[in-house]
């Protein structure tokens, strides 16, 4: 077995009982992404010297010792470039940490590399990274997802044993689920914000992605806690997320919400849930049809609430004090305005442009003021929901990974993506996407989500519910053929 | 509400982007679809629904007011595209 094929469970195994060095680890990974990552494009770049001076030190008795961490390029690690897949922010260099970065280093883990996503994290394939799309290890004509993509095709293609990704509106479980890898969207406050470069900044949460739930668990233990440089942290006790994974299902109710069941739900997605559902039939839990009526807008309020906050968020991109400057401006407007059409991407120009249109005089009330009311209801709908169900389950994606280029000029069509992750955003719950078999296309093998939604500050019911039917099936041991 | 006054040439200057003729002209339609879409929360009764700006009511996080460790004035400005004497340089605004 190759040493990167192994889970962080398994490799902190093999590094405690001194049968390999966190030396040996990064040089395997490094050889790894030279032979791979010419046909993933999942790293914008990697330090392995750093790298190798962060492992002389790595204490192996903590709970990530000696373990390396992929990061989504939109994560401040000092030292370390942080250009969000933008060239307004190319050559930037973090200032300081982000506090996931301080946590995992304090857990022993060695962050590692900088790694693609769609600009800004706008986007749900990687096509709009500045640097070129990520591509999917199961079939490399097609999309991992995004924007997280870069993180999923790491994890799915062995370039790493896990990595960090965020998750505004499905950021880490679509890709999760094109690639075939356990991602987790916690609750958003349950980790800390600090050093994630802004989107939407009441929707956005880092998570990781792993190769399996229990190393979802592992790292949810490091990253989750309040946090004093983030303000909408929640002070709430983190528990380990590890000790409750093996009490099974047996007796939890879960409910299948029949608006995810739409026309444009692709069939081989829906028996693969389908299926899902008689396996927890089977282990002992209870599903419920229930109904999240709202969820149809959870759409178009996403895209009023979150281009109005990018637009805000993305107007300290000015070129002054840090990124991209264009040359020779006639004043200071000329200055902004040419800046700021060199540097951004067009997807993020689109909803700058929208948020600005929502937020703008005389259309607050009708856009904005109205999308947060209806967020409201669907908040309220998930409320209503666990009144009678321990979790909710449904599919991560509509469809299986697609082609490159296939929705890059209809961006309604790209947003269509995402319409399954949207809503927990909004509500501000956990989600967590998981394997649950393959659709076959063009005789390719390409990987189906499933995704189990759980209250607020409840990631340890769902990733309970996630080890219970992970460890029932042999899906996320499948490995692209590479 | 309707997004017949929607002016993407308008919303550029108001958002600081240049944008070319081309783009407006790609951006009016996409977004018009978009917007087309968005229209639809007009079916939804919101009447007596309070707004939620946040998923968590979080109010007045406070801490101590003490100095605690920041940035040196160095590496602040170790990203700016022009500096001098410790200083951002920002384009000319006055004549």
């Amino acid at each position: 077995m190759d040493i990167t094929s192994g889970t962080v469970h398994e490799t902190r195994a093999l590094l405690r009982s001194k049968k390999i060095s966190p030396r040996e680890i990064l040089q395997a990974l490094a050889d790894r992404i030279a032979k791979i990552d010419p046909m993933i494009h999942g790293y914008l770049s990697y330090d392995l010297d750093r790298a190798l001076k962060d492992a002389e030190s790595a204490d192996l008795t903590l709970p990530l010792g000696g373990i390396p961490i992929g990061i989504k390029d939109v994560i401040s690690v000092q030292g370390h470039p942080c250009g969000c897949g933008s060239k307004i922010l190319e050559g930037y260099v973090a200032p300081y940490d982000a506090t996931v970065i301080t946590k995992l280093r304090a857990a022993g883990a060695i962050p590692f590399g900088r790694v693609n996503m769609d600009e800004f994290a706008m986007g749900s394939s990687t096509e709009n990274s500045a640097y070129g799309p990520s591509k999917n290890p199961w079939d490399t004509t097609r999309t991992p997802g995004g924007s997280s993509g870069g993180s999923a095709a790491i994890v799915a293609a062995d370039e790493a044993f896990a990595a960090l990704g965020s998750d505004t509106g499905g950021s880490i479980r679509q890709p999760a689920a094109l690639c075939g890898c356990v991602g987790v969207k916690p609750t958003y406050g349950r980790v800390s914000r600090y050093g994630l470069v802004a989107f939407a900044s009441s929707l956005d949460q880092i998570g990781p992605l792993t190769k399996d739930v229990e190393d979802a668990a592992l790292l949810m233990n490091v990253i989750s806690g309040a946090d004093l440089c983030d303000s909408t942290s929640l002070n709430h006790p983190v528990p380990d997320f590890t000790e409750a994974l093996k009490k099974g299902v047996r007796g939890m109710k879960l409910g299948l919400p029949k608006e995810y069941f739409i026309e444009g739900l692709d069939p081989q997605v829906e028996k693969a849930i389908r299926r899902a559902v008689n396996n927890f039939s089977e282990l002992g839990a209870e599903v419920l049809e229930i109904s999240l009526p709202h969820t149809e807008h959870a759409l178009s309020t996403y895209y009023i609430i979150a281009p109005a906050e990018a637009s805000a968020n993305l107007a300290r991109f000015d070129g002054v004090r840090y990124g991209f400057r264009a040359e020779g401006p006639r004043d200071l407007l000329d200055h902004y305005g040419k800046t700021r059409e060199q540097g951004f991407g067009q997807e993020v120009k689109r909803r700058i442009i929208l948020g600005t249109y929502v937020l703008s005089s005389g259309y607050y009330d009708a856009y904005y003021l109205r999308a947060q009311k209806v967020r409201t209801l669907i908040r309220q709908d998930f409320a209503n929901a666990f009144e009678k169900v321990d979790a909710v389950i449904c599919p991560t994606s509509p469809t299986p990974a697609f082609k490159l280029g296939a929705r890059v000029d209809d961006p309604l069509s790209m947003y269509l993506a995402d319409i399954f992750t949207l809503a927990a955003n909004m509500a501000g719950i956990c989600g967590v996407s998981i394997p649950c078999g393959f659709a076959e296309e063009e005789g390719k093998q390409l990987p189906i989500g499933l995704q189990i939604l759980g209250k607020e500050l409840d990631e340890a019911t769902v990733l309970r519910i996630a080890y219970a039917y992970e460890q029932s099936t042999d899906w996320h041991r499948a490995k692209p053929g590479l | 509400m309707s997004a017949t006054d929607f002016n993407v040439g308008y919303l550029a200057d108001l958002a600081r982007i240049k944008l070319t003729p081309d783009e407006i002209e790609k951006f009016q339609s996409q977004l018009g679809h978009v917007l087309e879409h968005v229209e639809r929360l007009n079916q939804v009764d919101v009447s007596n629904v309070e707004p939620m700006a946040h998923s968590f009511p979080i109010y007045n996080v406070f801490r101590k007011d003490e100095v605690g460790a920041s940035l040196d004035r160095e590496v602040a400005l170790s990203n700016a595209p022009r500096q001098a004497h410790g200083l951002f340089v920002v384009t000319k605004v006055v004549e």
